[in-house]
């Protein structure tokens, strides 16, 4: 059986990785590099509640097991999963689809690259040779069971690099698809640099195929951006209801660098979304805005680290969350400011909205301050839609569903609105109207 | 006139008594409202007059324990608010509530398109209601920015009363209810809100208006007048009632509720 790792003993089965190493590229030090994340991963086995950074969050309990490796698609998963992203096409977009966790060339976009973009797929990096660039993108924490496991078993990604100086005038998508084949798990690790002065928009989208259930999508991504550089980030996470959304991001940015990051997670049954920023320059500035719709028994954590390592750098964080049935939305929002990191501005909010008695928030906002001359705080408000607003409404004749509608349409739109690029921002106003018809 | 009481009332409140947290607010409260009549109804702090006004409207929390509310002979408690506004009945709020992020143009059109969707007739399209809209907010003095703004987010009282109004307009109720309209208003905006109302009194349409002071019912003259005390009416009357209230007072009728 080549199956990674079992509950019972919360440790893996090493066979696993035997198994498929022939499938996973790179040699010399990847592969060594490979090997010490599989490890690491042995040694912990699949995060349970007992660690503190997964208490509400137990991939034990909520995912048993690490399914094996995704085959190769075919011809008949590429049409497929070329028929599920159809209806998601973003006007004006570059499109790097990853299939079952292998890049597709027949449906990307990788002709007229504007100068200074360089896009390549992973496994085609690391089939050329060690590289700076291929130990970037190993070059993640194994500290993180999960992040380890992405390390081990990742099959391909799409390596991006910005030249300095470079704004690209067209934003990139990547799109993870499950094409729908049976039940098994994909891995994907990606890489963008933007260097000084550059600039790039990317979209990551998550869906599958129609009759994808109850796969496994683990993706990594390193993104480092260089001094004076600009990067917007949107994800939107429409998976399969039953399938496992396992995403890390690691985020390094340069000195009067700007990011902002934009995710909406209204699909997968058990998401998890662990960000890692770092300040390595001064006078950056972080935006961090993040929405969940969630319905039915649908679990979504997103666990953020804003790492302020040096001075005068801002950081913001707004995360809403809309939570129906017997859903559950976990943010972590964790904050450090080093020693030397004085005149940090560091905020972090977040607002849940339950609408069934049984819906759950959980919020645990930490603030490791070690610098005194800082302002940092963080503020958290969960509740349900305010009676007197929606009586209003529906004395004026909405239905009940429609005046909850447009209450939460209200909610959700004041953080769609941080998106800049309007296309994208249009998606996911579209995105959220969607769940919100599917309720009424 | 034996034909006359044949006809059926457009609201008719029987012995109506209201509990809210085990306490109860009105002890068998009745009132009989035809089409083109105003009432006005008046009435102490306290007296009961905003608890009918929602209990009409169908606000969640009141618990009523005896009596009926008949709209044109259909019994209005069984219905949802929402029905019952798109079978006519308006409730202009004492206190109109701040929505931040529903903006008033889209606000309005969902609302309106719903009313008439459960009345079974086509939506409106989006340049007709345009016209009636800006038609509307012109004649109560309406700025069009004030549109684009979350509904009643940043109005000064004034302006939230004025936003009552343009809805009443728009929504073409049947029956008016307005609580408290002139709480907050200064002469001129009182003039304005109770122009715009007196431009709605038609034979079709009743008003019952409720206020405290005598001195709306000089802006909008009622044809009946009923004095609310202790969750009763304790008196009925013509518009001559208010005037004498003006001048003796509401305490002459604390005893007799
Ligand atoms: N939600 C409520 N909970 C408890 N008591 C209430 C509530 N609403 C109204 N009351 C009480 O009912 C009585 C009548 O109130 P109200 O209808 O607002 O009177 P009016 O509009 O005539 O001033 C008052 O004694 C008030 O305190
Ligand atoms: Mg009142």
């Amino acid at each position: 059986m080549n199956v990674v790792a079992k509950t019972e003993t919360g440790r893996a089965v090493g066979d696993g990785f035997a198994l498929v190493r022939d499938r996973l590229p790179g040699g010399g030090k990847i592969a060594d590099l490979r090997r010490e994340a599989f490890e690491a991963y042995e040694r912990a086995g699949l995060p349970h509640r007992r660690i503190e950074d997964w208490k509400y969050t137990d991939l034990r309990a909520l995912m048993r097991e690490v399914l094996p490796l995704a085959p190769r698609p075919d011809a008949a998963a590429l049409s497929r999963a070329a028929a599920a992203t159809k209806p998601q096409l973003i006007g004006g977009v570059r499109r790097l689809v990853l299939v079952d966790g292998v890049f597709a060339p027949s449906l990307s976009d990788l002709g007229n690259l504007e100068k200074g973009l360089t896009i390549r797929p992973l496994r085609e990096l690391l089939d050329a040779g060690d590289s700076a660039l291929s130990t970037q993108a190993f070059a993640f924490d194994n500290s993180n069971p999960m992040i380890a496991l992405n390390g081990a078993m990742a099959t391909d990604g799409v390596v991006i690099e910005v030249a300095d100086g470079t704004v690209l005038a067209q934003p990139l998508q990547i799109i993870h698809v499950a094409s729908g084949g049976a039940p098994a798990a994909m891995f994907t690790r990606s890489l963008l640099r933007l260097g000084r002065d550059a600039g790039a928009t990317l979209v990551e989208s998550h869906l599958a195929a129609d009759v994808a259930t109850a796969y496994q999508t683990y993706n990594a991504l390193v993104v480092s951006i260089g001094d004076n550089a600009r990067f917007e980030h949107v994800r939107l996470v429409e998976d399969a209801f039953d399938a496992f959304n396992i995403s890390s991001v690691n985020v390094s940015l340069g000195a009067h660098a700007h990011y902002s990051t934009f995710g909406l997670t209204s699909g997968a049954g058990v998401s998890r979304y662990q960000m890692t920023v770092t300040f390595a320059g001064e006078g950056s500035r972080v935006e961090t805005n993040g929405v969940n719709l969630l319905n039915g028994k649908q679990h979504a954590d997103t666990t953020l680290f804003m790492d302020h390592a040096v001075p005068n750098c801002a950081s913001r964080e707004a995360f809403r969350a809309v939570v129906d049935d017997r859903a559950r939305s976990v943010f972590q929002g964790r904050i450090i400011v080093r020693p030397d990191a004085q005149k940090t501005d560091a905020k972090m909010m977040t607002r849940a909205l339950l609408l069934s008695d049984e819906a759950e928030a959980d919020n645990k906002p930490e603030l490791e301050i070690f610098a005194d001359d800082v302002t940092c705080g963080h503020g958290a408000t969960t509740g349900a839609l305010d009676e007197s607003l929606l009586f209003y409404l529906r004395a004026r004749g909405l239905p009940e569903k429609e005046a909850e509608a447009l209450l939460i349409q209200a909610f959700v739109g004041e953080a769609i609105e941080q998106i800049a690029n309007d296309a994208l921002r249009e998606v996911a106003i579209a995105t959220a109207q969607r769940w919100l018809e599917a309720r009424v | 006139m034996t034909l006359r009481k044949n006809v059926m009332s457009l609201l008719e409140v029987k012995d109506l008594k209201v509990r809210v947290e085990e306490r109860e607010i009105l002890h068998g409260l009745s009132l009989t409202v035809n089409p083109g009549e105003v009432h006005a109804i008046m009435g102490p702090n306290g007296s009961g007059k905003s608890t009918l006004s929602h209990v009409i409207a169908g606000k969640p929390g009141y618990e009523v324990t005896d009596g009926q509310i008949l709209f044109r002979g259909e019994d209005l408690l069984e219905m949802e608010p929402n029905e019952r506004a798109a079978k006519g009945v308006f409730l202009a709020f004492q206190y109109p509530v701040e929505i931040p992020g529903v903006t008033t143009w889209n606000f309005l059109h969902a609302a309106l398109n719903a009313q008439r969707k459960a009345r079974g007739e086509d939506e409106i399209s989006s340049p007709a209601f345009l016209k009636k809209v800006r038609e509307v907010a012109r004649s109560l003095n309406i700025p069009q920015d004030m549109l684009k703004r979350g509904v009643n987010v940043g109005f000064s009282g004034g302006e939230k009363k004025r936003n009552e109004i343009l809805q009443m307009a728009l929504f073409e109720p049947a029956v008016c209810i307005l609580d408290e309209m002139d709480s907050g208003l200064d002469i001129d905006a009182l003039r304005i809100a109770a122009d715009g109302v007196n431009a709605l009194r038609s034979p079709e349409r009743a008003m019952v208006v409720i206020t405290h002071y005598q001195r709306l019912l000089n802006y909008i003259v009622p044809d009946f007048v009923h004095v609310m005390s202790k969750g009763r009416v304790v008196k009925s009357g013509g518009k001559e009632l208010a005037l004498e209230l003006e001048e003796s007072g509401y305490a002459q009728f604390e005893d007799a509720a």
